[in-house]
C-alpha cells in the first residue's frame, strides 16, 4: 500500500461547476483504477507566483490517495492529465510514512497551530518572542518551549559575573 | 551580590556573542516538509528566491536536501517563483 498526492492548478477561466468537474473527474478516474481517496483538498483561488499560460491566478487542488496496486495508474493519470486543456499544472508525488502523517494531522488542524507558534520565533526578533512563548500552554509538545531559552541565559550569567 | 537583572551594561553584552545554529528539523521533529506551505519554504529562500545553503540555515544534510527538493516542488507548482525581487 503506497500513499501518492497528485495536485494541480485548473484554470480559472472557466466557472466554477466546470471546476468542481473537472476535479471530480480526476477523482473518479482514480477510484475506478481502484484506489482508494483518502482526501480531497480544495486549495482555492490562488495568485501564482509567476504567470502560466498568460494567467496569473489559478484553482489550486490536491488528491491524496492510497493504491494497493503497483499498476501503471499513475501513467494512466498522468497523461490523462498533460492531455487536458484545463489544468495548467500537475504534480504528483509518493508521499513516505511522514508525509501521510503530516497530512492526517493537517487535517486534524494539529499542524496549522504549530506552524504559527514557529512563524513568529523564527521570522521576527528572538529575544522578543522568547519571553512570551513559555507562558502559553503548548500543545505541540516536541516544540519544547522552554528548551530555547535554558541555552542562551546560562552563557550570559557567567559573563556579567 | 546584585542579582542579574540589576546589572546594567551600556552596551549589549550579547553583541559579540555568536549565536549557535542548529537544524530546526532535528530540534523540533519535523520530518516532512511541505511543499505547498509556501510561509514556510521562504524562510530558506533569499530575496531573489534562491535556496539559502547549509551555511546559513544550520540544516543537517538530511533536511536540506528535503527543504530543497520541496522548494523545487513549490517553484513547479507557482507556489515560489523561480526568479523575483523583493521577496520578501
Amino acid at each position: 500500500m503506497k500513499n501518492y498526492e497528485v495536485t494541480f492548478i485548473v484554470d480559472p477561466v472557466l466557472s466554477g461547476e466546470e471546476i468542481k468537474a473537472t476535479a471530480q473527474a480526476y477523482v473518479d478516474h482514480l477510484t475506478s483504477e481502484g484506489c482508494n481517496i483518502v482526501h480531497v483538498d480544495e486549495m482555492g483561488l490562488r495568485q501564482l507566483a509567476y504567470p502560466i499560460n498568460k494567467r496569473s491566478s489559478g484553482v489550486y487542488y490536491c488528491i491524496e490517495f492510497e493504491s494497493a496496486a503497483a499498476g501503471n495508474f499513475l501513467d494512466k493519470m498522468e497523461l490523462a492529465l498533460r492531455r487536458d486543456e484545463r489544468i495548467m499544472r500537475f504534480l504528483a508525488v509518493t508521499l513516505d510514512k511522514y508525509g501521510v502523517k503530516y497530512n492526517a494531522d493537517k487535517r486534524a488542524g494539529l499542524i496549522g497551530k504549530k506552524k504559527k507558534k514557529k512563524k513568529p520565533e523564527e521570522t521576527e526578533n528572538k529575544r522578543e518572542e522568547r519571553a512570551p512563548r513559555p507562558q502559553k500552554p503548548a500543545p505541540a509538545a516536541p516544540v519544547a518551549p522552554v528548551a530555547p531559552a535554558a541555552p542562551v541565559a546560562p552563557p550570559v550569567a557567567e559573563e556579567e559575573e | 551580590m546584585a542579582s542579574k537583572d540589576d546589572i546594567k551594561f551600556l552596551s549589549n553584552p550579547k553583541i559579540g556573542q555568536k549565536r549557535r545554529k542548529y537544524c530546526r528539523f532535528r530540534k523540533y521533529g519535523i520530518k516532512y516538509i511541505d511543499y505547498k506551505d509556501a510561509d514556510f519554504l521562504t524562510q530558506f529562500v533569499n530575496e531573489q528566491g534562491k535556496i539559502l545553503p547549509r551555511r546559513i540555515t544550520g540544516n543537517s544534510l538530511k533536511y536540506q536536501r528535503k527543504v530543497a527538493t520541496a522548494v523545487k516542488r513549490a517553484r513547479h507548482l507557482a507556489i515560489l517563483p523561480y526568479v523575483t525581487d523583493l521577496l520578501k
